[in-house]
């Protein structure tokens, strides 16, 4: 039963070129800059990063990604398919199959009313599982590799701590195998120490299943750490881009050398 | 007699044409909730406007209407409303299930099964399958269009995590013709077999919410469920006290100022119909005395 719902997810045809190709996007919200003339191309499996002040555009142009908003311009190619063009509702099936987005707030990306169990699951039953002891399963299985006790399944998150409503949020997201993760400022709200401890299974679970991951930060040893290349934004425009420590080793755009400067006077 | 200061049927025909519209889209779209314009009835919206409005818009003055209230022709509500149509419609009324053409109902679905050119008629009070997991109405509008219904199956998930089966016993959501996700209204989840290939037209009117939403005749009609827990239409396991019927939906009532109880069907027209033809339950009064 668990594998027809999942044999819906891995449907689209081999991977040969990039899983992710974006061209010219640009978001405006009336005469102000969301983001303007966004290209990359994102390779399976691999973190870029997004980094840049508060108000820079990080935001808009991951939801402009992820199809939570639609843009003004540009292309948005996923697997071979416009994600701007295509049907709401095939782009919801994306969403629950393919992507996933981590919210910065878990509120934003959780049923707070709804068990531990039930919010792993919902992903599951969304895409037609209906198994319930498999789905049980499942949910019980993912909360152990997040490191949340199994135990705890029929716990509410408000009973969770902050590190831990953020573990699940995750565990939500990446039931269904997913292929590309959103992610903007996952660890933004939490203590140093609870920080740490979510980066480094952020980096497992980002190993072992082969994640894309588009991150949004503007912590820019959270980018050391997890991203594979960077991209630095200022006024809704990409003005560096490159690997990951050549960026931040040697950081060309002067923004970006006040950027790195700023930071590691910290 | 019809009393002449109103329309007949109370609302005036612009109204019924209106609903009638609605009630039309409704057949059409199986189990798809169609917004009307309710009207302000001379009675509380706990006592089903929804339902009346509906009626209201059906009957014409052949027909035959018979109220039930938690399948009981006898209760305030069910005499009321009865009393209503009487009085603004003139049309005939009945207690007897297959005696009527339009039958208004609220919580029950009767024993007998109806046939083809009768009419169900059901009060809603809540006619939104996903409120309770989804509050804003936007939102459960764009998860209807899309068929997002993963929301409703957690509902099911999280009553068999906290008390080891679905506890849903009232209002069991159901899936229509493969596609709308709808409430059946407060009806117990014994009644929702009945529901799918009924050959008569069901119509449900929700007069606060203002929603109407109809299933046409032999429509298919699924309980939503798991595999491994998969829905089972319960009723108390008892006979009636009554007429002995093993098969009929059993309230519980006090039977007397010493507290003891008995079971006895809820379809009182049912159950009437049973001891006419001479069949006796436990307490039945003739053994008793
Ligand atoms: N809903 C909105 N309506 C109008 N302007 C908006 C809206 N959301 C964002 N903006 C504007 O768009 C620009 C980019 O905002 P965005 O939220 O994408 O930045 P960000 O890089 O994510 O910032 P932060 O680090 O503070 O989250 C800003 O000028 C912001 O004021
Ligand atoms: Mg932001």
């Amino acid at each position: 039963m668990m594998e027809r719902a999942l044999s819906i997810l891995s449907k689209e045809k081999p991977q040969d070129g990039p899983l992710l190709q974006v061209e010219g996007l640009t978001k405006f919200y009336g005469a102000r800059i969301g983001c303007a003339d966004v290209s990359f191309d994102l390779w399976p499996g691999e973190v870029l990063g997004i980094v840049g002040e508060s108000g820079s555009g990080k935001s808009t142009l991951l939801s402009c990604l992820a199809g939570h908003l639609s843009p003004d311009r540009g292309r948005v190619i996923y697997a071979g398919r416009d994600t701007v063009s295509m049907a709401e509702p095939e782009r919801r099936m994306l969403g629950r199959t393919d992507w996933a987005f981590v919210h910065q707030n878990p509120r934003d990306g959780l049923r707070m009313g709804v068990s531990a169990g039930g919010n792993v699951g919902e992903r599951l039953m969304a895409v037609g599982a209906r198994n319930y002891g498999a789905i049980r399963e499942a949910a019980s299985d993912w909360l152990g590799r997040v490191e949340i006790s199994p135990g705890r399944i029929d716990d509410r998150p408000r009973q969770f701590s902050g590190g831990m409503q953020q573990r699940l949020q995750i565990a939500r997201n990446l039931v269904t195998g997913p292929k590309l993760v959103f992610m903007d400022e996952p660890t933004g709200g939490l203590d140093v120490s609870v920080q740490a401890r979510l980066l480094d299974l952020l980096r497992g679970l980002v190993r072992d299943m082969g994640l894309a991951v588009i991150i949004v930060t503007h912590d820019l040893a959270v980018a050391r750490l997890l991203a594979h290349r960077l991209m630095v934004m200022k006024d809704g425009r990409v003005i560096e881009a490159g690997l990951t420590d050549q960026v931040l080793d040697d950081p060309q755009a002067a923004y970006t050398q006040l950027l790195v400067s700023s930071v590691l006077q910290v | 007699m019809s009393d002449h200061a109103y329309n007949f049927a109370y609302l005036d025909e612009q109204t019924k044409r209106m609903i009638r519209r609605a009630i039309l889209k409704g057949i059409a779209v199986p189990g798809y909730q169609v917004p009307f314009a309710s009207r302000e009835m001379p009675m509380p919206y706990g006592w089903g406007t929804g339902g009346v409005q509906v009626t209201a818009a059906c009957l014409t003055p052949e027909d035959v209407l018979k109220v039930i209230d938690q399948g009981a022709d006898d209760t305030t509500n069910a005499v009321s409303i009865r009393a209503f149509f009487a009085r603004t419609a003139g049309v005939a009324t009945t207690e007897a299930t297959d005696q009527a053409s339009v039958i208004q109902t609220r919580h029950r679905i009767p024993e007998a099964a109806l046939t083809e050119g009768q009419i169900l008629v059901y009060q809603v009070p809540i006619p939104e399958p996903l409120r309770f997991l989804e509050p804003r109405e936007s939102e459960t509008r764009r998860m209807h269009a899309l068929e997002d219904y993963g929301l409703m199956h957690v509902k099911l998930y999280e009553d068999i995590a906290r008390h080891g089966e679905i506890a849903t016993s009232y209002a069991y959501p159901v899936k229509v013709e493969g596609r709308y996700v709808m409430d059946p209204s407060p009806i117990p989840k014994f009644d929702n077999p009945k529901l799918g290939g009924m050959a008569a037209i069901q119509l449900f009117g929700a007069g606060r919410e203002q929603r109407i939403y109809a299933l046409p005749p032999y429509c298919d009609v699924v309980s939503l469920d798991f595999e491994d827990h998969p829905f089972v239409a319960s009723k108390a396991d008892h006979a009636c006290d009554l007429c002995g019927s093993e098969v009929s939906y059993l309230d519980e009532v006090i039977a007397d100022d010493r507290g003891s109880r008995m079971f006895c069907c809820s379809d009182t027209d049912y159950c009437a119909g049973r001891r006419a033809a001479g069949h006796r339950g436990r307490l039945s009064p003739e053994e008793v005395a």
